[in-house]
């Protein structure tokens, strides 16, 4: 058995408007990972080559020890997946599924089901085509956490959502996480949804992975400098900084990987430090689109 | 029940440490009791596991908690986790305080005397709702 719940390696993808382009990614056991990216990054699409429904040109595809596609069948019992274009049959109620999940799953866990249930504020009476967009996505997420997959892997899980449902399906993965060894991998363009339930984060754009870490560890090679130059002096991007922005005597530098010594590194070119500030996911991951998308272009 | 905060500017793991400490502070955790686990404390703020066990690692090297292992987490038994706290607490204020004074150029008699003053302020206020 690996330490990886899921396992990537070199792996690409051609469409004709389209490459998903070596991508490489680990998840641990036991940990959450948010895949972040503008829409169509190729997260969906990396999401379905691991799951086996898209086969990839070239690479390796390891989930749960199993690989894909090729061990597909054996990979899916331990694998709950989720995404928005799953159908659900729409003349039939919630229970009626319920029960059909139970009857293919040996692991369905009844009781949790209810508990689910409840939290959801859903009713097994209920028909699928009588339910909310809001309903139906706790619908789909219910029958898939309450067969306690060891890995589980939602594409978008909260699109589309209102905050309170939002709030709702996030509780509830974290809560997933207090067992030991039992992984998520989501995909999600709602940068703050990643920051808080993340333990790893990657950032893919345009079909090519441009980080992928510990979140804790990543935030913190990120800060915004507020600087106070002489007169007349420009700042200059100092090892570290990525890109600097001066208005008159006050400028603004991002590092990305940051030092405790950057801020006395200006102040010996003589700039005055006015603050150093911690930055959001959303503002890292702005930043880092717009850096590799000036690269690629030069 | 604590809740992380959108607009607190710090991180997420710093607004976890100073939850715990505050719990502490106010007497809820009493030096060596029990604390939540790293997993469960993640679930219970719905954050990841990660933030929680930056957190747990920061107070420990401060020596507010204590992991033994196989046991679990515990505040330290040092019993005078509370007050030590406050007393950061206090020195963290002090010093913001200060700096301020000396940003505006006052002088360290000058800053005495406007302490005092608040101090009179404040426990005159106290006794009013006494």
């Amino acid at each position: 058995m690996t330490d990886y719940a899921v396992e990537l390696e070199g792996v690409c993808k051609s469409y004709r408007f389209f490459e998903l382009q070596n991508i490489a990614l680990r998840l641990e056991r036991g940990t959450i990972m948010g895949l972040i990216g503008p829409n169509g990054a190729g997260k969906s699409t990396t999401i379905r080559i691991l799951m086996g429904l898209v086969h990839q040109d070239r690479g390796e595809v390891n989930v749960l020890g199993h690989r894909m596609p090729e061990e597909q069948i054996q990979a899916k019992w331990d694998v709950g997946f989720a995404s928005d274009d799953m159908r659900l049959y729409d003349s039939m109620t919630l229970g009626w599924h319920i029960q059909f999940m139970k009857s293919i799953y040996e692991s369905w866990d009844d009781r949790y089901a209810q508990v689910l249930l409840k939290r959801f504020g859903l009713r097994a009476e209920q028909t699928i085509k009588g339910l909310s967009h809001g309903q139906r996505v706790k619908a789909t997420l219910l029958l898939v956490l309450a067969r306690r997959p060891k890995l589980l892997v939602l594409d978008e899980p909260t699109t589309g959502l209102d905050p309170v449902a939002r709030h709702e399906i996030l509780r509830e993965l974290t809560a997933v996480m207090v067992e030991d060894g039992r992984s998520i991998l989501f995909s999600s363009h709602n940068t703050q949804d990643v920051e808080q339930i993340s333990d790893k984060i990657t950032f893919i754009d345009r079909g090519r992975i441009l980080d992928s870490m510990d979140k804790e560890a990543y935030l913190d090679r990120w800060r915004r400098l507020r600087l106070e130059a002489p007169d007349g002096v420009a700042l200059r991007a100092l090892p570290g900084v990525i890109g600097i922005q001066q208005t008159g005597r006050l400028a603004v530098a991002i590092a990305n990987a940051f030092e405790p010594h950057l801020p006395n590194a200006y102040e010996s070119t003589g700039a005055r430090v006015r603050a150093v500030e911690n930055m959001t996911l959303e503002e890292i991951f702005i930043a880092n689109v717009e850096r590799s998308r000036e690269e690629v272009n030069a | 029940m604590f809740v992380i905060s959108q607009t607190d500017k710090r991180p997420m793991y710093l607004q976890i440490m100073e939850h715990m400490k505050q719990r502490i502070a106010v007497g809820d955790w009493t030096a060596g009791q029990a604390i939540p686990s790293i997993r469960q404390m993640a679930a219970d703020i719905g954050v990841s596991v990660i933030t929680v066990k930056r957190a747990y690692l920061e107070l420990e090297r401060e020596g507010v908690i204590v992991t033994r292992q196989g046991k679990g987490c515990f505040v330290a038994s040092d019993s005078h986790v509370g007050a030590r706290i406050r007393e950061q607490e206090l020195a963290q204020h002090l010093e913001q305080a200060v700096r301020s004074a000396a940003m505006m150029g006052l002088s360290p008699k000058n800053l005495e005397n406007r302490v005092r003053a608040m101090y009179d302020r404040v426990t005159d206020k106290e006794k009013e709702r006494v």
